[in-house]
């Protein structure tokens, strides 16, 4: 790493519309000056062809020395007049399809579930200061009780399945659920229900933070125009976390789309799934696997940009908001296993 | 609950070469990930390309192809991922010198996968200070390297140390994978052959496997709200 030196004192001047019209990239550099911007030109270029030169030797060389830039292996995928490209390409599109369709249901299914689980540990939380001051003392003993013990439940299995690999649950799902006379013929449900079970907790504790990170106004103005703890989770809480949660919840979303690559374990016929099948008959597994990376980059790289533009678009709105949601993003982030 | 009891020793087994493959995947994509947040921070155009290269590709590939691609494909390019068969390290992580190369690999895939993830935390903490803080600092005369050292490394640290936190957390529970991937001991593929091969009942299976990973992520997950608020409230 090149340290750019301190711009002399005769380019302080110039400063201010240049960093106008270059936002700062990084705050670890000072605008660079004529010296430190021929530095960086001239170390770029012996650089890049370094790592040109490097990629050459240690990861194409190999590769073709293995022969695996061979049109045996690369023909089913890219040639059209090969026997097996069409049946092939069939395959990795109902794959894909599966993937989708998994992640999809799987999504929607986590989204209903942990908005739910969020209400319900907030609505805990606000009953577990309750007094009930018009009931009779035993009456009241009971129900503070019954909230602590539904509070300690809630917070127990969100814990558990947080902490525990999706793997683990997916596993456990697929070998479990038929026990108990939840037989499906088509595996696609256990891994929604194992990914449903793992990111509804996740999702739960994304909107939570989300609606805790609110101002404390935002429930003393619901309470003073008469809404009930229900009306005021449903009209003014939860809208307001989803949107500050949006860029969270948008990378959850990635989460859920590669976790559905764990579907091997229960045999769902996934795309990775299927071009482990495949590789059994083709015998080009470097090949297919690289496909289906590209598929996954591409897919979960336009998810992130989506994520990207809606934090922006959110931002641009009401400074208001904009304060609040920088206290509660950094709470997203802190949700351990919003990252996988 | 027998099952508990008797395999108790299978379980702990289990647990500690999980624990192995989470210590050293942990240090590797520390370094890995402190590599790539400084290319991608660096004035030089190439090294940042690099960088976000690495990122982009790791974080939005499923670990089952990571995993895939350093079980199957090192060997097929013939390495045997022997350059983590480090002497000294070996004696306590003995599964690294083994014939089974499965356990270098796992690890291997691991720290490349979650070094995107540190690099992004590490990175998102840099940028998180404000630049008026350096400017600061340069405009008492602190050279670089002093302003790194005083200014912006100590405030950086703050704002990564909880999202650092949450990729290892997340790193813990993805180590499950290496069970599916050939390593055999570690505690999901204790889990499988238990209930596969053993036909054990599901239940306590479950109890002991889910004990085993707890064990390593709820303190860690509670650890990190109290740091979290700490840095909060400062």
């Amino acid at each position: 790493m090149t340290a750019t030196p301190t711009t002399p004192a005769g380019t302080a001047a110039k400063r201010p519309p240049r960093r106008l019209t270059t936002p700062q990239t990084s705050v670890l550099y000072d605008a660079p000056g004529p010296r430190a911007k021929r530095i960086t030109l001239v170390a770029s270029v012996v650089i890049g062809i370094a790592i040109i030169a490097g990629a050459w030797l240690f990861v194409i060389e190999p590769l073709r020395d293995k022969g695996q830039f061979s049109a045996e292996l690369w023909g089913p995928l890219i040639d059209p007049s090969n026997a097996s490209f069409t049946l092939l390409w069939q395959r990795l599109g109902q794959g894909a399809q599966a993937t989708l369709a998994a992640a999809v249901l799987s999504i929607l299914s986590s989204l209903i579930f942990g908005t739910l689980l969020a209400v319900v540990r907030i609505q805990l939380k606000e009953l577990a200061q309750r007094r009930y001051v018009g009931l009779p003392a035993p009456a009241a003993l009971v129900l503070r009780a019954l909230t602590w013990v539904l509070n300690v439940v809630t917070r127990v299995c969100v814990e558990i399945f947080r902490g525990l690999p999706v793997v683990i649950t997916i596993f456990f799902v697929g070998r479990g659920l038929p026990g108990f006379g939840l037989d499906f013929s088509n595996p696609l449900w256990y891994l929604v229900i194992g990914l449903t079970i793992y990111n509804m907790v996740v999702i739960a504790e994304i909107l939570r933070s989300g609606m805790e990170g609110l101002p404390i106004g935002q429930r003393e103005a619901a309470a003073s125009i008469g809404l009930t703890p229900t009306q005021t989770t449903r009209l003014v809480l939860l809208p307001q976390a989803f949107r500050i949660m949006l860029p969270a919840l948008i990378s959850q979303l990635v989460v859920v789309l590669k976790d559905t690559s764990l579907a091997f374990i229960i045999s769902y016929e996934e795309l990775l799934n299927v071009a482990k099948q495949a590789t059994q008959l083709l015998h080009n597994p470097i090949q297919l696997y690289f496909v289906v990376g590209l598929f996954f980059i591409l897919v979960n790289y336009s998810l992130s940009k989506l994520a990207g533009y809606v934090q922006r678009r959110l931002s641009r709105r009401g400074s208001s908001i904009s304060a609040s949601e920088d206290a509660a993003t950094t709470e997203a982030v802190a949700v351990p296993g919003s990252v996988t | 609950m027998n099952v508990l009891v008797d395999r108790f020793d299978v379980f702990a087994g289990g647990f500690w070469l999980t624990l192995q493959i989470c210590i050293l995947a942990g240090i590797g994509a520390l370094l890995i990930g402190t590599i790539m947040a400084v290319l991608r921070i660096s004035p030089v155009a190439p090294l940042r390309a690099v960088g976000t290269a690495y990122v982009t590709v790791f974080r939005n590939v499923p670990l089952t192809v990571v995993l895939f691609f350093s079980a199957f494909g090192l060997p097929a390019l013939g390495s045997n991922a022997r350059f983590l068969d480090v002497p000294g390290l070996n004696v306590v992580f003995s599964r690294l010198g083994t014939d089974l190369p499965y356990f270098r690999f796992a690890v291997l895939g691991l720290c490349l996968y979650t070094g995107a993830f540190v690099c992004e935390a590490l990175r998102s903490g840099v940028n998180a200070v404000a630049p008026g803080q350096a400017e600061a600092a340069r405009a008492i005369g602190l050279t670089f390297t002093q302003s790194l050292r005083y200014v912006i490394l100590p405030q950086a640290w703050k704002s990564a140390v909880v999202p650092l936190g949450s990729v290892i957390i997340a790193m813990i529970k993805n180590s499950a994978l290496a069970g599916f991937f050939g390593v055999v001991g570690d505690l999901s593929q204790t889990a499988d052959s238990l209930v596969s091969a053993d036909g054990l009942p599901l239940i306590p299976v479950f109890i002991g496997i889910s004990i085993g990973y707890l064990i390593m992520t709820v303190p860690l997950g509670i650890l990190l709200d109290r740091v979290e608020r700490r840095v909060a409230t400062r």
